[in-house]
């Protein structure tokens, strides 16, 4: 058991082509996940690395081999219609690892991705990882994990590294890390993690890295509060970020006085919620509570 | 991408909301021209991305032409909030009946471009939100269809009850949505429409945010950028393709991704140091990405020494090792440089940095406690 992605993920790459697509599909494939499908319209019949059937459309990808997970690497002007045509094919989880979708499109994509039953977990992600079933879906490094009873949920990608490195050196191991992205309009938010994860049964306790912008930690921790019953310990980055200003992610920013690290940190600690000070303090925080 | 009001107001114009007549000026005898022209009291109005301009004395009021020349000859130059204010906007001085406020944001919760409508117009839509929350109706659009005729029509029946100012306002409801989404807008903000004591709606000032990822395939509205209103070390870090900003503090930053770079400020902070600049270099980082980084963390003055913290993941330590020996090769770096990295050919790093004298830590709380520290003793 796991969260989102394990031993049943049949994975499709789109834009499996392209070089952030190949270099990461080999990365997958060597790290021991299931790639059964690439999609790259044009390039259908093609093989990928000798073995991985390339197809035109994401349709015809699902008919022919059963796909039931895409990770997209398209390009940001072509990504929300990758989001679309992967929905429409009805593959019941989709990761967007692409970086600079205008956020109109996705505003645009929503309403249609929520029409199906689909998740869909970014854009602007680093995806997910399910050490204890070899299963890596986008970009997070294999070699930094290991299996065991930790869920972790981010909005950021090397701030996520850096946190699951402590844990893996300190013997900590992980059920799954999720990485929900940093842009303003994501299709899985800390909620569904945390519902996922206090679901799970080979979750044991939860790490939640947030980051300035928005009012997404706050409701996860009004969520914590009432329905999770597993330790939480959560961190927030950008406490000394200026207001108004985009802080690299288009969704780390401080929109006047709303969704600063204070305001984040006071939700976190009226639920409860051990707060980490320091990326480092996340083992002795979890070693305290578990 | 923040855009100046003259550009803005020159936007909802083409899209067909009613503003004054008006233009912008860069010289004290421009302004006076326009003045001129445009006879009687005009308004004088700071064009910079600050807000506060009318407490800051940038928006005056002149009632003739050699008033006019004198007050753009005072705001012109005139700093405001540490940005020199390089071009004016004129327009006639509007007589207002009322003022109401109009704004269309992006918004996360909701996933959809909101309306945001008040009674409450000409002042600070914050404080309204903040003070008075029940003053602000709130109404979201649903992208697929746009905004429909009778929801432009309720939203406009919360501001006027004179059923040609109500039509007059839902025509410019309509005709906001589709600037917003025809200029690819975060937001879109009206503050404030005024009605006339004749009984004509206007926009009397404009606001719009560009949503940064548009820029890409949208370069018309890159055209828009002025970089003389940034600071400069801002525009040359975009040219080069890096995320960075400046801060006050005295310890240079180097770091690959948004929420680690982040996290390492907040560390600098937490080990009682002040982070100089956010900057994240990206994920592939080329040498020369290092080197631009270097070049303008250096070019600030207040550094007194700079971290490099890289968690190798899709970006090469060895690249950005190699990167900091061609930097310092082509120029003296005159502050300590601290480097962390850890990951991705990480041992390949190390051998190159050492080959020339140079050497890494691979935890990040050691090389903070580092940096913070030599930054002090060089204070």
């Amino acid at each position: 058991m796991s969260v989102f992605a394990d031993e049943e993920t049949r994975l499709l790459v789109q834009g499996i082509t392209g070089r952030e697509g190949s270099f990461h599909a080999r990365q997958m494939l060597e790290y021991g996940t299931q790639i059964v499908a690439g999609v790259t319209p044009g390039k259908g019949g093609q093989r990928f690395e000798n073995k991985v059937p390339v197809f035109d459309t994401v349709a015809e990808a699902v008919q022919t081999t059963g796909a039931n997970t895409s990770v997209i690497y398209v390009p940001p002007m072509a990504a929300a219609a990758a989001i679309v045509e992967a929905a429409d094919a009805g593959i019941p989880l989709i990761v967007c690892i692409t970086e600079g979708i205008p956020v109109m499109h996705m505003s645009r994509t929503m309403p249609f991705v929520r029409s199906r039953a689909v998740r869909l977990i970014g854009p602007n992600c680093p995806g997910l990882i399910t050490p204890g079933s070899r299963a890596k879906v986008g970009i997070i490094p294999g070699n930094i994990c290991a299996p065991g009873r930790v869920g972790l949920v981010s909005r950021s990608g090397t701030l996520t590294y850096e946190v699951v490195n402590h844990l893996t050196c300190a013997g900590i191991g992980q059920s799954t890390c999720v990485g929900i992205g940093g842009d303003p309009i994501i299709g899985t938010n800390f909620i569904d993690c945390l519902r996922a994860f206090q679901d799970d049964p080979a979750t044991d306790a939860i790490v939640m890295l947030g980051e300035i912008g928005g009012t997404d930690e706050q409701n996860a921790a009004q969520f914590v509060k009432a329905h999770v019953t597993k330790p939480v310990i959560g961190f927030i980055a950008g406490q000394t970020a200026p207001k108004g200003r985009r802080m690299g992610h288009a969704g780390a920013i401080i929109s006047g006085s709303s969704g600063t690290a204070e305001e984040k940190l006071a939700a976190f600690a009226a639920a409860d919620i051990g707060i980490m000070r320091r990326p480092v303090d996340v083992i002795e925080l979890l070693r305290k509570r578990m | 991408m923040n855009i100046h009001e003259y550009q803005a107001r020159a936007l909802l114009k083409a899209a067909g909301i009613p503003v004054l007549d008006g233009d912008v000026a860069s010289t004290p005898t421009e302004a006076e021209a326009i003045a001129r022209r445009l006879g009687g009291t005009v308004v004088i109005k700071a064009q910079v991305h600050a807000g506060g301009r009318g407490k800051a004395g940038g928006v005056r009021l002149a009632k003739s032409p050699g008033e006019a020349l004198d007050h753009a000859a005072e705001i012109l130059g005139m700093q405001i909030k540490g940005l020199t204010v390089q071009k004016v906007l004129v327009v006639p001085a509007a007589e207002i009946a009322s003022e109401s406020y109009l704004g269309l944001i992006m918004d996360r919760e909701t996933q959809r471009p909101v309306f945001m409508v008040s009674s409450a117009g000409g002042v600070d839509i914050e404080d309204v939100a903040q003070q008075t929350p029940q003053k602000i109706v709130r109404f979201p659009v649903d992208p697929t269809y746009g905004l429909f005729p009778h929801q432009a029509l309720r939203l406009a029946l919360v501001l006027y009850r004179d059923f040609v100012q109500v039509k007059a306002a839902a025509r410019i409801m309509e005709q906001l949505y589709a600037a917003f989404v025809a200029n690819g807008a975060s937001l879109a903000e009206i503050n404030p429409l005024v009605t006339t004591p004749d009984g004509r709606v206007l926009a009397l000032d404009a606001k719009i945010i560009i949503d940064d990822n548009e820029l890409f395939w949208r370069p018309d509205l890159g055209l828009l950028r002025d970089e003389t209103a940034e600071q400069p070390s801002e525009a040359a870090a975009r040219r080069a393709n890096l995320s960075f900003i400046k801060l006050d503090g005295d310890v240079g930053c180097v770091v690959n991704g948004a929420g680690l770079a982040m996290a390492t400020m907040d560390l600098v902070k937490y080990y009682g140091g002040e982070p100089a600049n956010f900057l994240d270099i990206g994920g592939s980082s080329s040498p020369e990405k290092v080197i631009n980084a270097l070049k303008i963390i250096t070019a600030d003055p207040h550094v007194k020494a700079i971290l490099f913290n890289i968690f190798g993941g899709i970006t090469r330590t060895d690249d950005v090792a190699n990167g900091i020996v061609a930097a310092t090769r082509q120029f003296k770096v005159a502050v300590p440089i601290v480097i962390r990295l850890t990951g991705t050919n990480e041992a390949e790093a190390i051998r190159i940095l050492n080959a020339v004298g140079m050497t890494a830590l691979s935890d990040m709380d050691q090389a903070v406690a580092r940096v913070v520290k030599l930054a002090k003793e060089a204070a």
